[in-house]
């Protein structure tokens, strides 16, 4: 237990640290800086479909540092030295999931403030687009350390990681987006449940995808 | 800052006594027997050096050892918390020495600086660790080893890159371990000059 949270503050220290934190939002702000570009300066579409546009930026941004998640720290043999201390696989995945989240949930969710500005998204769109982060972006960070601890042991798994979560996260797109429709309650309830199904699996599937690659 | 001190003896938490023996052990990597049958118990106080040609499987007996790999058959007795030295570093490269280790301090809850002291990187503790030397690096990887208060240490080619004074300081550091009941199972293809240490020769199959 002790190492969990000592797992999990260095790895928020590290994600926070070395400017990584500003990595996200610097890549969701230029998402909702250029999709007016993309589509026109005209403010019903915008708004319409801005919402959708951000939960796409907030997939993409989950994913961005995927490669520096987990196969880092089993090249340094830090994964090796945990399992050495009695420490389980699946609490380094546990561990890894909650600081991943802490690296890109949080200034995702305001870095959503300027950029429903940007896409003319209203107050109330706006609030129901940050409650969708906060129950969507667990299970993002979770689908992002899944495909992380298995792509770990390869080399050059940028796109291949992209293939691999991209399809996993649909469920999550679908009712996040859905989520931004004044009648979506129901739409974010089957967002926080699939966000769940996937925190649920991951410290597992990770767990297990460590213990194959130390063979 | 201390200037730099040969060999000062260091104190540790509490150490439980622990035991680590090998009962007709096989070791299969990649479809290849690297060694079978192997046999052997060390006792607290005891030490044991591995030796053989390279790529038979030296690295991989530790890694058995330390319960990173299963044996394809016999069993392995391990009693105690265990320290491994491997080849990889396992600190955080833009840190400074000192607050590297403090993160496996913080989980095995033994003190750095003692550590460093014991191995006289005491002066280095607030370099980062990405400018270590070789050496330097080898050394900061004992030093965890040291911080880790564990009665078995695993040590991989603990001797490579290491001058003369620094391997004097390694042989007096195990030593200490030892006389205070402590396990040594260390894989080397240099002299360690570690004292009524058992041998143990992986020999190369035909």
């Amino acid at each position: 237990m002790k190492a969990l949270w000592a797992l999990v503050a260095r790895d928020i220290r590290l994600a926070y640290g070395r400017g990584g934190v500003a990595l996200p939002i610097v890549f969701f702000l230029l998402v909702a800086t250029l999709y007016p570009f993309g589509v026109g300066p005209d403010g019903p579409l915008l708004a319409k479909t801005g919402g959708g546009v951000l939960w796409i930026a907030a997939l993409l941004a989950a994913l961005l540092p995927i490669d520096r998640l987990i196969a880092p720290d089993m090249d340094q043999g830090m994964l090796d030295q945990l399992a050495v201390r009695g420490v389980g696989d699946e609490i380094i995945g546990l561990a890894k999931l909650i600081a991943h989240w802490f690296g890109f949930g949080p200034p995702l969710m305001i870095a959503a403030i300027p950029a429903a500005a940007l896409l003319r998204l209203d107050g109330d769109t706006l609030w129901r687009l940050e409650l969708g982060l906060l129950a969507g972006t667990p299970g993002l960070a979770a689908l992002a350390i899944m495909i992380a601890a298995i792509t770990a042991g390869l080399r050059g798994v940028g796109a291949l990681a992209g293939l691999l979560m991209l399809p996993l996260a649909i469920p999550l797109l679908i009712f996040g987006a859905g989520s931004l429709d004044p009648q979506g309650t129901s739409a974010l309830k089957l967002l926080a449940a699939c966000s769940m199904l996937a925190i649920a699996i991951a410290p597992f599937a990770a767990g297990a995808a460590i213990r194959a690659a130390r063979e | 800052m201390l200037p730099p001190q040969p060999i000062r003896p260091y104190v540790a938490g509490m150490m439980g006594q622990g035991q680590l023996s090998f009962d007709g052990v096989s070791c299969q990597r990649g479809g290849r027997m690297l060694f079978e049958r192997l046999s052997f118990a060390l006792e607290p106080g005891a030490a044991a050096v591995v030796s053989g040609p390279n790529g038979i499987g030296k690295s991989s007996l530790l890694r058995l050892a330390a319960g990173l790999l299963d044996p394809v058959c016999g069993a392995i007795w391990r009693e105690g918390r265990i320290a491994l030295a491997d080849e990889t570093l396992a600190l955080d490269r833009h840190l400074p020495l000192a607050t590297a280790l403090q993160f496996w301090a913080e989980i095995d809850g033994g003190s750095v600086a003692d550590a460093l002291a014991a191995i006289a990187l005491d002066h280095l503790g607030q370099v980062p660790v990405r400018l270590l030397s070789t050496g330097q690096r080898k050394r900061a990887v004992l030093a965890r080893v040291i911080a880790s208060g564990a009665p078995v240490w695993l040590l991989d080619e603990p001797g490579n890159g290491l001058d003369t004074a620094s391997l004097k300081n390694l042989s007096v550091v195990i030593a200490d371990h030892r006389a205070r009941g402590g396990i040594i199972l260390a894989a080397s293809h240099q002299p360690l000059g570690i004292e009524r240490a058992l041998d143990i020769r992986l020999e190369s199959r035909s």
